[in-house]
């Protein structure tokens, strides 16, 4: 049997074999995923921000700590398994914007309302401070 | 700070001991680096190993601003072994994750513990110190605990390989409280309350953590002695030639 040799010294001290076994995984080595959520400040929303492999929660937490919380500013840190998520697989066709496109009055986003407001604003003061000089 | 002579010679020891640990098993658990067991562990380990590294710079820092001792980098690489005041528990070589992850135990929860106490130092770098990274050193020994319950309550595999970690590394964690012959003056002084007090701490923090996980420790094993007073197993020097191998390439190097 013949040994890797590599410039890392690690990895020849592993006395590692260059014909690898194979293994199949077994059941209880895959591990499920948990989706975290991060807080950046205390008070504020947490937020998704990825997720990692883990056997159970608290392992979860472990590593999300070090995932997420290592490169921000971090308060508390949500995991939750990605499969306690609820969702639907319709879940696209329930939404108005891809289902009914006629119906985007509903869709708060499309009321340019601060435009309406800024230009009201603006006629208001040009009829009333003219008199207000007179 | 006025300090005696006495208290100057009993704090430095301290420091010396307590740097050489974090540098040398800094050092061991970053050779985990990219070989780890999954993705998310490799990132976790490597991350405490990059804190000690950076406990261990703090400490060298103190030697060198309060105590007129050379600069970190020079401390960490260019002293000869037998300056070397860290314990044997740290050298042994990496070599099965079971090994390193009860050492990592072991010596995390007696670094926690001893800082712990130091936070009401009267020697003020280091009560300060102590306070700055208690965050990270309860992560440490958070970390630790969780993996130590998860594999000891997993496969008969897992426990039986824990339990045999446990044997191996045990008399080499009792010689971190290997006493110095400053005890006395750190106790009168407020500076450390000393290594007898803290294993008592560590014994008493440790046996339930081991109990819930169902492991056992062997009544009467004898401390692995010598490391405090710079005799050291034969892994530290190639150890400290690999860690120093570039450094001493050209030590007045600008990085």
């Amino acid at each position: 049997m013949s040994v890797i040799q590599s410039l890392d010294p690690r990895i020849t001290r592993a006395l590692l074999s260059e014909e690898p076994e194979t293994s199949q995984l077994v059941s209880n080595e895959l591990f499920e995923t948990y989706e975290v959520f991060h807080q950046a400040k205390t008070g504020a929303r947490h937020t998704h921000v990825g997720s990692v492999h883990a056997p159970n929660a608290e392992m979860a937490y472990l590593f999300a700590k070090e995932q997420f919380g290592r490169r921000m500013t971090t308060t508390s840190l949500w995991v939750t398994r990605t499969t306690d998520i609820f969702t639907t697989n319709e879940d696209a066709e329930l939404y108005i914007t891809a289902s009914a496109p006629e119906k985007e009055y509903r869709n708060a986003n499309i009321w340019k309302v601060r435009e309406k407001i800024d230009r009201f604003k603006k006629e208001q003061l040009n009829t009333i401070s003219p008199q207000e000089n007179e | 700070m006025l300090l005696s002579d006495t208290s100057r010679a009993a704090i430095k020891d301290l420091l010396f001991r307590m740097a050489d640990d974090c540098l040398i098993l800094g050092h061991r658990n970053s050779e985990w680096v990219g070989i780890g067991p999954v993705l998310e562990e490799d990132i976790a380990f490597a991350s405490i190993a990059q804190d000690k590294l950076g406990h261990a710079l703090s400490l060298y820092t103190i030697l060198h601003e309060y105590l007129g001792d050379q600069d970190a980098d020079t401390l960490a690489f260019m002293r000869p072994e037998g300056q070397f005041k860290c314990c044997h528990l740290v050298e042994i070589p990496t070599q099965e994750y079971d090994i390193a992850l009860v050492r990592h135990f072991l010596f995390d929860t007696a670094d926690r513990l001893r800082f712990e106490m130091l936070a009401s130092s009267s020697f003020e770098p280091l009560a300060q110190l102590a306070r700055k990274i208690k965050g990270e050193i309860t992560y440490h020994t958070m970390h630790a605990n969780a993996f130590l319950r998860q594999l000891s309550r997993g496969s008969e595999e897992a426990r039986f390989r824990m339990q045999s970690a446990l044997n191996e590394v045990y008399p080499l964690a009792l010689g971190i409280f290997e006493p110095s012959e400053f005890e006395e003056v750190l106790a009168q002084e407020g500076i450390f309350a000393g290594e007898v007090a803290l294993e008592k701490r560590w014994q008493e923090t440790i046996i339930p953590i081991l109990e819930q996980a169902g492991l056992m420790v062997s009544i009467g094993a004898e401390a692995t002695l010598g490391g405090r007073k710079g005799y050291h197993t034969e892994h530290l020097s190639p150890l400290l030639e690999e860690m120093s191998e570039v450094f001493v390439v050209d030590p007045t190097a600008e990085w």
